[in-house]
């Protein structure tokens, strides 16, 4: 298991070398280059830029070298300094704006889907073991019309319902007395209050994909010949269900479940958007929309080295859960 | 058979018994019917028993039929919208949907008609009432009426509308937006850019899933071992937010046409990986099957191996992953149109036109702006619906 | 023990009459099992043989009430002789009753014919097999493992206390198929099923585990019904034969008669299209055509499409019964007798 997991993680290393070049290219994406808007905003602020001082920045910002100079450069000071360089827009370190709004993704991220499998799993079981019944039927039928509902659409229309019956207006994490005030009682119950809608949205997102997946390699592994040597064995039905056919039907699931993180991620950025949240994602969108990349491309980076940590995790479920792949 | 017979045979449990005689009844009718569907079962080529099943499939036909009617009204969007999705209206911001009636105030059947109206705003409320004086003029809608020339589809000329009135006030069907635009217009022609986004893209992403994940799958070795590492990189970079970088670098200055090709661009781009995926996979464990193996011993090229008997092997699973995959990319459209950062004013897509929507307070006044997402909602499910519908006749096994 | 002998003992250990088991599909109803009698005796071993499709797998699970989905034992009786001498028909029981339960592996198992899938690939050997004692005894996990470790030492495992922590894919098929044996016997069934026990396996291992059977049924005095399409498995492991052919039995006798003196044309033309010890090959048989649907079959002999001596307008107007050629053999053919199987209230569906 522990070869297994030094394998694994010997691969990891070029993979977010690979990670760090898409950011970098993203960054270079946008016509004209920071240094442009940058002194742009100058002149445009009333000062007088010369031609040497622009030479400057750019020097300072490395952009007189080549291409693969620059992206040394610029990984270099994010790997020895912390460095992801900094934002035009906030005029801040792009690394300081991450440490404030990351940790927020994450954890709503993660407490989404921890809900998702919560609830997603046992509805997943109850399709495959009641085959075409009503439930069955039914959970099919909200599945399809659950994935066609983007994310941002069901805030909405939630907020809005909410809205209309109490007057209640969820707004980002906190209601608006107790953003600056220190954690209470009463913080925390406000939180709740406000929290349960982007948790609750993101957590159908992702209900319907898993709830489909699972019944689909269920019923596969229901009709295996193992299922029948436990009942035969007198297992009674559903403790069969549940330690044979499931154990090994969760296995698509494991596997996608680094996947699980960036889609959850970006369904969050969309959300966050309509519920005004103090994610990383308005602040994802904003740069996007006022070009601000060394924040897009460091924003992209940080999420991309998650999911590739998020992807190991899951590969280690895995080997835990099924010893063909642990001892291959 | 046996001398002896030591105990006397049980009855069964209730349970069990009527569920056989339940069988025995449900069986007892409608073996004429039953014996014809065996006779087609042996005799049917693949595709036909595809067919069969599908239309057997209410549901997905019926969202089949939907569908089209939405294309339909797409490709038509010119003649179906009575106004240009451009025209405003200041006396009628914020409209509701207009009020159709069909009597008189006196109670005499005069058909369809509306009352002249208009909107202010409330002083008070700070929302755009509707005010329609006491004896307002009725505005008759009619079927066909004259309107300035038009090019239908940028080649037919025809100056008719689908439905429209012949005075000045408007009919909105589906009410206006802030700057008085009729919604149901601004719908329909948006209908282009929304339904017509998946194909493109899907086109594109289909390409490029099959090509790289047949070669994967055929040539094997390293070239296969860097496309699963390039397919693994692409999708552990988060969707969206790649998506939004991507649809960033845009530049702001490009045409709408040339955005829209660009936003397609990016949705496929990381739509491919996916198929690739599974056509390797599909692609590796039929080539190890006898007839393939009969082909290639007998030195057909590649090619033609490829396209004789491979590609034929998985048609119907491709079938099933392009309706799975349009509706993915009509909601990455709508998705980053909403967000700002996809089709631009003055083009206009389901997406865009919810951006107007993104305020829970103006909502709750003008709840009508929440149309296009209706719209959304109903091709993604017809889509989704016919897509069940092909899975379950493209599985030779299911019931 | 000799055939005669165990022909003698009076009180079968399972005796199973009329049996029934239909598949309900959406063209027609499959009639598997369409009418099966057999009987066991105590610590006999029968054969039920015939060819792939016949129904003689979902006779075994029709013992066990394993069938399931759209599957369904729509007649007969199985009568079985539990452990405390107490007579039970097992098709009397719900399928997912606690008595059910407690009759599958304890009082009769099945020993399956793919050792590959039949195991989970995720479990330990050891973890399913002593899953059996879990259910149906109360020993402690230490006495169980120990229990685990005898069993899969007295089937030919070595190294029985590593393999017992194995998982089923570093085993040998070979191996595999003594694990599952030890599975089926641990509880010391009364009754075990041996579907195609030795299909998968190479045939000099086949002979090691036939082997291996025949000693356990001498030590543990339990009863066997070997079902198998393979000759030599019933000529030197069984008593007695039933032929089984479009889910019927169509003979039954003795293994030393049927190999003698086969009465049923199906019977004869099998025996022919198989090799024979010491008698010169020329030319092997086959039996022409195919074995027909059982979906919706018709009301006729099953063997009426490729049988060399067919009576038209007698054997496709009805279905022959199972009649007595002498105390000893029966057979199913309108060559031997007039007699035709009474119909029920499935025959015309």
């Amino acid at each position: 298991m522990l070869q297994f997991a030094l394998r694994r993680l010997g691969i990891l290393i070029p993979f977010l070398i690979a990670i760090s070049i898409v950011s970098f290219i993203v960054i270079q994406l946008p016509p004209g280059s920071y240094v442009d808007s940058y002194v742009n905003n100058l002149r445009l602020q009333g000062n007088v830029v010369s031609a040497e001082q622009e030479g400057n920045i750019r020097a300072m910002y490395g952009l007189d070298k080549s291409m693969p100079e620059q992206y040394a450069l610029w990984m270099g000071k994010i790997v020895f300094a912390g460095d992801f360089g900094s934002s035009f827009r906030y005029n801040r370190p792009v690394a300081a704006i991450l440490m404030e709004r990351v940790p927020s993704t994450i954890i709503l991220s993660l407490t989404a889907i921890a809900f998702t499998w919560l609830l997603a799993v046992p509805l997943g079981i109850l399709s495959a073991v009641k085959q075409y019944s009503v439930w069955d039927h039914t959970l099919t039928l909200i599945g399809l019309v659950g994935l066609a509902v983007p994310g941002f659409l069901l805030a909405l229309g939630i907020m809005f319902v909410v809205y209309q019956n109490t007057g209640w207006l969820v707004n980002g994490f906190f209601s608006p007395p107790f953003r600056e005030a220190p954690w209470s009682l009463a913080k925390v119950l406000d939180l709740l209050k406000n929290v349960w809608l982007p948790i609750l949205v993101l957590t159908i997102g992702g209900m319907a994909t898993i709830t489909r997946v699972l019944r689909a390699t269920l019923l596969d592994e229901l009709n295996k010949q193992y299922v029948t040597t436990a009942r035969a064995k007198g297992v009674p039905e559903m403790t069969n269900v549940l330690r044979y056919p499931l154990r090994i039907a969760i296995n698509p699931l494991l596997s996608t479940l680094g996947w699980m993180l960036p889609a959850v991620v970006g369904g969050e950025i969309v959300v966050s958007k309509v519920l005004n949240l103090p994610t990383i994602g308005p602040v994802l969108l904003e740069a996007s929309i006022t070009q601000d990349m060394y924040l897009a491309g460091g924003i992209v980076m940080i999420l991309s080295v998650l999911t590739v940590f998020g992807t190991f995790i899951s590969d280690l479920l895995l080997a835990l859960n099924d010893p063909r792949i642990r001892m291959e | 058979m046996s001398d002896t017979t030591t105990s006397a045979p049980a009855p069964r449990p209730k349970k069990v018994q009527d569920r056989i005689d339940r069988l025995r009844a449900q069986y007892s009718t409608g073996g004429d019917r039953r014996r014809q569907r065996a006779e087609q079962l042996y005799s049917a080529s693949q595709w036909q028993l595809m067919r069969a099943k599908f239309g057997k499939h209410k549901l997905a036909m019926v969202s089949l039929y939907l569908l089209i009617l939405f294309y339909v009204v797409a490709i038509l969007a010119d003649f179906i919208a009575p106004y240009d999705p451009q025209e405003r209206s200041r006396q009628h911001i914020f409209a509701p949907p207009s009020a159709i009636h069909f009597f008189a105030p006196d109670g005499g059947f005069v058909g369809p008609y509306v009352f002249d109206s208009r909107t202010r705003v409330n002083p008070k409320t700070f929302k755009y009432d509707l005010i329609v004086a006491d004896n307002a003029d009725m505005n008759p809608v009619v079927l066909f009426p004259k309107t300035d020339p038009y090019l239908l589809m940028g080649v037919i000329p025809m100056s008719v509308k689908l439905f429209g009135t012949t005075s000045r006030q408007p009919v909105f069907l589906l009410g206006a937006d802030n700057l008085g635009r009729d919604l149901f217009s601004r719908i329909v022609h948006a209908s282009r850019v929304s339904l017509f986004v998946g194909f493109g893209g899907v086109l594109i992403s289909f390409v490029l899933g099959v090509a790289l994940g047949g070669i994967s799958g055929y040539v094997g070795g390293k070239v296969d071992v860097i496309i699963q590492r390039t397919i693994e990189l692409v999708m552990s970079v988060p969707q969206i937010p790649l998506w939004m970088a991507l649809a960033a670098a845009i530049p702001a200055e490009w045409t709408g046409i040339q955005t829209y090709f660009a936003i397609t661009l990016v949705l496929s781009l990381v739509g491919w990986t996916g198929l690739a995926r599974v056509v390797r996979g599909r692609i590796l464990s039929m080539r190890e099957e006898d007839y393939v193996m009969a082909a290639r011993i007998s030195s057909a090229s590649s090619w033609s191996i490829i396209t004789r008997h491979l590609i034929p092997g998985f048609t119907s699973y491709l079938i099933v992953h392009i309706t799975i995959a349009i509706p993915f990319m009509i909601l990455g459209e709508t998705t980053l149109s909403f967000l700002g950062i996809g089709i631009r004013a003055p083009d206009v897509s389901w997406g865009s036109l919810l951006q107007q929507a993104q305020d829970v307070v103006v909502l709750s006044n003008y709840v009508w702006l929440l149309w296009p997402a209706a719209f959304v909602v109903a091709a993604v499910v017809l889509f989704n619906f016919i897509g069940d519908g092909l899975r379950d006749a493209a599985d030779p096994y299911a019931k | 023990m000799t055939p005669s002998a165990s022909l003698k003992s009076t009180e079968p250990r399972l005796k199973v009459e009329g049996l029934k088991t239909y598949f309900f599909l959406d063209h027609g109803i499959l009639k598997a099992v369409d009418g099966v009698d057999f009987h066991v005796g105590e610590a006999e071993s029968v054969g039920i043989i015939g060819e792939s499709g016949c129904g003689k797998s979902i006779t075994a699970q029709s013992m066990l009430q394993l069938v399931r989905g759209r599957g369904q034992i729509v007649a007969g009786h199985a009568v079985l002789r539990r452990k405390q001498g107490e007579m039970v028909d097992i098709l009397s029981l719900d399928p997912d009753s606690a008595e059910m339960r407690s009759v599958r592996g304890d009082d009769a198992s099945i020993i399956f014919q793919e050792p590959m899938t039949s195991f989970s690939p995720v479990h330990t050997i050891g973890f399913q097999i002593g899953e059996m004692l879990r259910l149906h005894t109360k020993l402690s996990e230490a006495q169980i493992r120990e229990r685990v470790i005898a069993m899969l030492g007295r089937v030919g495992i070595s190294n029985p206390e590593v393999r017992i922590d194995e998982y089923p894919h570093q085993l040998s098929g070979g191996m595999r198929q003594r694990a599952m044996i030890a599975m089926a016997l641990i509880c010391h069934p009364q009754i075990v099923i041996a579907d195609e026990p030795t299909t998968a396996l190479d045939v000099t291992i086949q002979a090691q585990i036939l082997d291996l059977m025949r000693d356990l049924q001498d030590e543990l005095g339990m009863s066997i019904v070997y079902i198998t399409h393979n000759m030599a498995v019933v000529a030197e492991n069984v008593s007695r034969v039933y032929v089984m052919y479009l889910g019927r039995v169509v003979e039954t006798t003795t293994t030393e008669r049927l190999f003698k003196d086969p009465k049923h044309p199906y019977t004869q033309k099998l025996l022919r299209s198989i090799p024979h010890p010491g008698r010169p090959v020329e030319r092997l048989e086959v039996i022409e055509g195919s074995v027909p649907s059982a979906v919706d079959p018709p009301r006729r002999c099953g063997f009426f499409t490729r049988c060399p001596s067919a009576m038209a307008g007698v054997c496709d107007a009805a279905i022959p019964a199972l009649t007595k050629v002498d105390d000893e053999h029966w057979a199913r053919c309108f060559l031997l007798s007039d007699e035709k199987e009474a119909e029920d209230e499935w025959s015309s569906l």
